[in-house]
């Protein structure tokens, strides 16, 4: 009955269950943050804009980004993925997302950033409807948790245009 | 001559006992395992609620050896989740975060683009010759949740089989010895 053998997996069951609900308390502590980020964009270029010989339009642009993500981060976040997506309909496709620039904020002291970027991803239509198209630009952040849960969300930027010509 | 055969047949009467004692509690044990996973199964709708990350691909997110749950709803898939997915011609599903997405009007059907976080570029060049986009049916769950370090049990298991069976061994030996 009290053998070593029957002390050790007392010991290690309680350990880990310990352990287990250690982390879920620390992924439920998170529920209390309640963030408050902000971001601006402004596009300040557009680099080219062109049909390509496949048909879809490309278009190539600068960017200025800038946001404030502090408040994301709690004691149990890991790092936060924050990337801006441009989206917008088109008569064939209720949603396109494409991503434009993606970065990894690994701590909160790098979480106040500004940055003047060109597009890191390709902006490439499934077809040629860029033209003169207006489009939102939306900052997502995905919470990636030291344990737990991930959280998502995003601020919306709308009002955006594409210019009605190729250059 | 009769309390011989009276203490025979006692031990076997025990024995067949205790035999049959420790092959149900082992019994318990697998198929509570199993009914554990199935309704996993049910409550995510995924066909493997659970994954191992294996590679290296979304580090600093995560690592070799993280486990992931994986959910798979109805919801429409957007860019920025991080979903689990096969190419056809490839055994292991791949762990990597959406960045396009085109959404048919008419029939709903997505266009989906990924891209390991810690990689240069887009997956095109892991898909299938020729594949361009991911649809709906390759993807078979995304990540919601994230436990660090527990998969390596899992890696170490299948890189040293040895190791495996010197557990299993052990394990049985234990059940077959243990008296309670």
């Amino acid at each position: 009955m009290h053998s070593f053998g029957y002390r050790a997996n007392a010991l290690l069951t309680f350990a880990v269950t310990i352990l287990a609900l250690m982390c879920a308390m620390a992924s439920l502590s998170d529920n209390f943050n309640s963030p408050t980020p902000s971001a601006q964009v402004q596009v300040l270029n557009i680099n080219w804009f062109q049909k390509q010989p496949n048909g879809n339009d490309e278009v190539s642009m600068t960017l200025n980004i800038s946001a404030d993500l502090q408040s994301l981060f709690t004691w149990n976040t890991k790092q936060v993925f924050v990337f801006l997506a441009a989206e917008y309909e088109t008569p064939k496709n209720s949603l396109n997302q494409i991503s434009l620039w993606d970065g990894i904020i690994p701590s909160k002291e790098h979480a106040k950033f500004w940055i003047h970027t060109s597009n890191k991803y390709r902006f490439i239509d499934q077809g040629s409807n860029l033209r003169g198209k207006e489009y939102n630009l939306t900052m997502h952040w995905h919470v990636m948790p030291k344990t737990g849960k991930m959280f998502a969300d995003k601020i919306v930027m709308p009002g955006y245009r594409l210019p009605q010509e190729y250059r | 001559m009769g309390w011989i055969g009276e203490s025979v047949d006692s031990i076997k009467s025990l024995q067949i006992r205790q035999v049959l004692t420790q092959a149900v509690s082992l019994g318990m044990i697998v198929t509570s395992a199993l009914i554990i996973w199935k309704a996993l199964m049910c409550i995510t709708g995924s066909e493997s609620p659970v994954v191992v990350v294996l590679s290296g691909s979304m580090e600093p997110g995560f690592k070799r050896g993280d486990i992931l749950f994986l959910h798979m709803s109805k919801d429409p898939i957007r860019a920025g989740e991080i979903v689990v997915f096969n190419v056809d011609g490839r055994e292991i599903p791949i762990v990597h975060r959406v960045i396009k997405v085109h959404e048919r009007e008419d029939t709903g059907e997505v266009d989906v683009l990924t891209k390991g976080d810690n990689n240069y570029g887009d997956d095109r060049l892991l898909y299938a010759h020729g594949q361009l986009w991911l649809q709906r049916h390759h993807i078979m769950g995304r990540a919601v949740g994230f436990l660090p370090y527990v998969g390596w049990v899992t890696i170490i298991m299948t890189e040293k089989p040895i190791i495996k069976y010197i557990l299993i061994g052990a394990l049985g030996l234990l059940v077959i010895t243990s008296k309670d």
